[in-house]
Order: C-alpha cells, then sequence, then structure tokens
C-alpha cells in the first residue's frame, strides 16, 4: 500500500537540508538573470513549492500543550518523554492494542512527502515530511466493515507540558476523520522532518499529516486511534463551533469568521515577503475532491 | 515608604520630557531591525505587528495608571503623561501600518477587513479614538479648549476598553495574555468610574483637590 502517491511537484529525493539551499540559491540567480516574466509557469509552481529550511519549521510551531507562542514548543517541548510510546488502537478494530512505536515502524514504510502545510491562521510552510501512510497502519490493527470515522488522541502530560495548565483547549488534543480520508493514499502519520528524527515540537514520535486541510486536523504526538461509527469530536470544533468545522478543507472561498482565507504569507520569506493566493485542497484538490463530491463545502467547512 | 517616593519624585522632576520621548521611541526602529534581521521569530510580520500592537497597549496601561499612582501613593509622573499618550498613538500608527502594509498589503482587502471582521472593526475604532487625542496634545489645544479638553481626553478610556477588546478576540482560543491586559485595563477603568462619587462623598468638607 505505501507509495501510492509520488510527489509530481518537487524532487522526491531529497534528504539533505544543504541540497534544497543550493537548489534556491540557484534557482534565485537564474530568476534574476531572465527575469520573473520570462519563466513558465512550472518553473514559478516548483519555486513556490521549495521546502521551508529546518529552522522555519522546527522553530514556529503552533502546539499549545506547551503554549500559545510560536518559539514556546521548540522552548518547551524538549520534556516530553517520547521513548518508550505506545499508539493505542481502538474501537472498530480486528486487532485492538497497544502498539509499541519501534513495532509500528518496523512493519511500515516510510517514505518522504513534501507536502504544503496551511495554517487556519493563513500562514504556510512547505514541508519535506518522513511518514508511512495512515492506511497501512490501519490496516495493520484490521479497520471493522462498520467503521466510518478515525479519532486520535494526543498525549496529555501535564507534569511535561507546561501549557495544559491553563484551559485554552478542552485538553487532551483530539481529531478526527472520516475514514475514506484517513485511508486516502495522501494522509500519512510523520516521524521525520528532513530525514531526522521529528523534533518534539513537530509532535514526536509520530503525527498526522492531512495535507490538504488546515494544519490543526493534523494531530501531533498521536497516543490512541479510535476506530468508530461516529464522528467523533474534534477539539477546535468544540472550543469555537462557529470558526472550526469537522472537516477543515482548506478553501480560498469560505472565509473564518475573523479572517479571509483567500491568501495566505508564506514563512521563511522575511518582513516584506508577498502573500500567495491560498488554493483549493492546498493544491491538492485533484488527488481529493472526489472525496467531497456533492458536499456543500460552505455549509460543511 | 514616604521617604522612597519623595525620591522618586524629585528624580522625576529633573528628568527632561524629551528623554522620556525618546526612550519610548526607541523600540521602533529597533523592533523593525530585528524583524529584517531575523530577530522576531521565523514570521517576522506578525512579530512585528504583534509587538507594535503590545507596545501601544502597554502605553495606555502606562496613561491611565498615572492618576491612580498619584492618588494612591503619592508617586507624581503626570508631567510625563502628554509622552506617554502621544506615543501610545504613534505605536498603535505603527501597529496599523505594519498590519496593512507588510501583512494584508491590499488596500482594498484592508478596507474589506475593517467592514467585515469586528476585531479589526473595534481595533481601527480604538484607534480612530486616539486621533483627537494625539493632534490636541499640545499645551495650546490644551488653553484653547479648556473644560473640554478634559472631557475630550475622556475617549481614552474608550479607546483602552476597545484595544482590550481587540486583542482578546483576536486570539485563538481561552489565551492568558489578553485575559491578564483586559484585566489590568477594567480595574483602571473601574477605579475612575463608579467608586468617583463615593470617594468624593467620603472626602466631603475636605480640600477638593484637582481631577485629572
Amino acid at each position: 500500500m505505501a507509495n501510492r502517491w509520488i510527489n509530481r511537484l518537487t524532487d522526491r529525493d531529497v534528504t539533505d537540508e544543504a541540497q534544497y539551499f543550493n537548489r534556491r540559491q540557484i534557482m534565485g540567480g537564474a530568476m534574476a538573470g531572465l527575469g520573473l516574466a520570462s519563466l513558465g509557469q512550472g518553473a514559478m509552481a516548483q519555486e513556490e513549492l521549495t521546502p521551508n529550511d529546518y529552522e522555519d519549521i522546527t522553530q514556529y510551531n503552533n502546539y499549545y500543550e506547551f503554549g500559545t507562542g510560536k518559539g514556546d514548543p521548540a522552548k518547551y517541548a524538549g520534556s516530553l518523554t517520547t521513548k518508550p510510546w505506545t499508539v493505542a488502537i481502538e474501537g472498530m478494530v480486528d486487532k485492538p492494542g497497544d502498539y509499541a512505536f519501534e513495532n509500528i515502524m518496523k512493519a511500515m514504510t516510510v517514505e518522504e512527502r513534501i507536502y504544503r502545510l496551511r495554517c487556519v491562521e493563513a500562514w504556510s510552510m512547505v514541508v519535506p515530511w518522513n511518514g508511512f501512510e495512515l492506511a497501512d497502519l490501519l490496516n495493520m490493527a484490521g479497520v471493522q466493515s462498520g467503521a466510518k470515522y478515525v479519532a486520535f488522541e494526543t498525549a496529555y502530560r501535564p507534569e511535561e507540558m507546561p501549557g495544559v495548565r491553563f484551559p485554552v483547549l478542552d485538553w487532551p488534543y483530539v481529531e478526527g476523520l472520516r475514514l475514506d480520508e484517513a485511508m486516502h493514499p495522501l494522509t500519512i502519520m510523520a516521524t521525520g522532518i528532513y530525514g531526522k528524527d521529528i523534533p518534539n515540537q513537530n509532535g514526536a514520535p509520530l503525527r498526522l499529516v492531512v495535507p490538504w486541510k488546515y494544519g490543526y486536523k493534523s494531530i501531533k504526538s498521536v497516543v490512541r486511534i479510535t476506530l468508530t461509527d461516529k464522528q467523533p469530536p474534534t477539539s477546535w470544533n468544540k472550543a469555537a463551533p462557529r470558526e472550526y468545522g469537522f472537516y477543515s478543507n482548506v478553501n480560498p472561498e469560505v472565509s473564518h469568521p475573523r479572517w479571509s482565507q483567500a491568501d495566505e504569507r508564506p514563512i521563511g520569506g522575511g518582513l516584506f515577503a508577498r502573500r500567495q493566493p491560498t488554493l483549493m485542497f492546498n493544491g491538492y484538490e485533484e488527488e481529493v475532491a472526489g472525496l467531497y463530491e456533492g458536499m456543500d463545502l460552505t455549509a460543511n467547512f | 515608604m514616604a521617604g522612597a517616593i519623595d525620591t522618586l519624585n524629585s528624580l522625576a522632576r529633573r528628568v527632561p520630557i524629551w528623554s522620556v520621548y525618546l526612550l519610548l521611541a526607541l523600540p521602533i526602529p529597533w523592533f523593525f531591525y530585528q524583524g529584517l534581521n531575523g530577530g522576531l521569530s521565523r514570521d517576522p510580520v506578525k512579530g512585528l505587528e504583534h509587538l507594535y500592537g503590545l507596545w501601544a497597549l502597554r502605553l495606555l496601561i502606562a496613561g491611565l495608571i498615572v492618576t491612580p499612582l498619584r492618588r494612591t501613593v503619592g508617586l507624581n509622573l503626570l508631567r510625563f503623561r502628554r509622552a506617554i499618550g502621544v506615543m501610545t498613538f504613534v505605536y498603535a500608527l505603527a501597529h496599523l501600518t505594519v498590519w496593512a502594509v507588510l501583512d494584508v498589503q491590499t488596500l482594498s482587502r484592508v478596507w474589506t477587513d475593517i467592514l467585515k471582521r469586528p476585531y479589526i472593526t473595534i481595533g481601527m475604532a480604538g484607534f480612530l479614538c486616539l486621533i483627537p487625542l494625539a493632534a490636541t496634545s499640545n499645551s495650546w489645544s490644551l488653553r484653547k479648549l479648556g473644560a473640554r479638553w478634559r472631557k475630550l481626553h475622556r475617549l481614552t478610556y474608550v479607546a483602552a476598553l476597545l484595544a482590550a477588546l481587540h486583542f482578546l478576540w483576536l486570539a485563538k482560543g481561552l489565551q492568558l495574555e489578553p485575559l491578564i491586559y483586559a484585566g489590568v485595563i477594567l480595574a483602571l477603568l473601574i477605579y475612575r468610574l463608579p467608586f468617583k462619587r463615593i470617594r468624593q462623598r467620603l472626602s466631603q468638607g475636605g480640600v477638593n483637590r484637582i481631577r485629572s
């Protein structure tokens, strides 16, 4: 089941950060030499998908269990114990139980996926994840025929997580997907970034990545996965149902009640970075639009 | 305690006003420089926007705390209040400028956001309150307007309330920092409003102090 999706937008064999920088510089030089106008759309798209550098990805995070500041997770997440780690896979599965992280990794095929990440706060990054398809993990546990949804839960460790002392959200953090979304080839459990183990602030040791949905759907440091036939509650929806729906698909046409989602600020461009238009389903329309055929995306935001 | 306050008061009398302006103005270019050089997180636009806004809020509080400090502990910082007020406006203007020019970037979008997004509408209303205050922050206006000047400058209370609400409203989830700022501002406003008459009644017959 692995390798069901091949990145057609960028080099997929990049593991060394230095290579990205070189490429970025070369392209920057080429752009300067040729002038922007003479470059085709393809080259532009590729330039847009140059991954952010390691510092952008690991120093600018939303992981409220460690504080609401963007730098808080990098500062405080070091205290999170990620070894040993088990994921409880429960509910409508043939083989429920506690799965040790090492055993999961032995059974899974880790690949690199370079994905856009679009935060609901209207900023974006491009992240070179390493991970495995969630479908493979779910199949390992054996999904029963009645299951319709997958619920996820983040670790809740007050002694290791300074941010949970204050009820910013109803802890522990929970998320959910429809089963077909969870089984989609784009949906992965990430265990690394730039070929290194995923840092704690990014959701170590394993976190969900659903690239066509706003970032908060991609729940971090997962300890529990439950297959169910009912739509599971999700943290941000519980906190503000008017602002955050269950689906949370990236959609430039449906505004957040407090801000527009039509465009986004790419992180890493400095003080004078131009905003760029947000793409439907975050640029994965071709792959995922079929999941929502006939659905009113304004009502099911 | 009284000795310490006296020392502080005599010290305050000797501090030249221009140095207060300078001190309060310095962070503006300093934050901008940091934003240019990667010192304000990985998203310097948000970082700069937030810092200027936060400083505007802090200076609003500083301006509001002058009177209670004088009345409760006798610390007199009244001669710095104009500088604090003017710099509040400057920070709010910097905050607004960074938001419009570096963050939103499109004039039509700036306008739509002001009209459509309540927390931005509120922030903008707060800024509008500060304009007449800044414009009349000179001795000529003070003389010219007389008693009306004092009345006009009660707009500070409205601006502070709107600023607190703006900060609360833009946060995602229930966050501690905007709650603390809102609490402080609310306390400073409550100090002025409902107990005023009670205080006056208590000090009946006493020397009527100059209110400010």
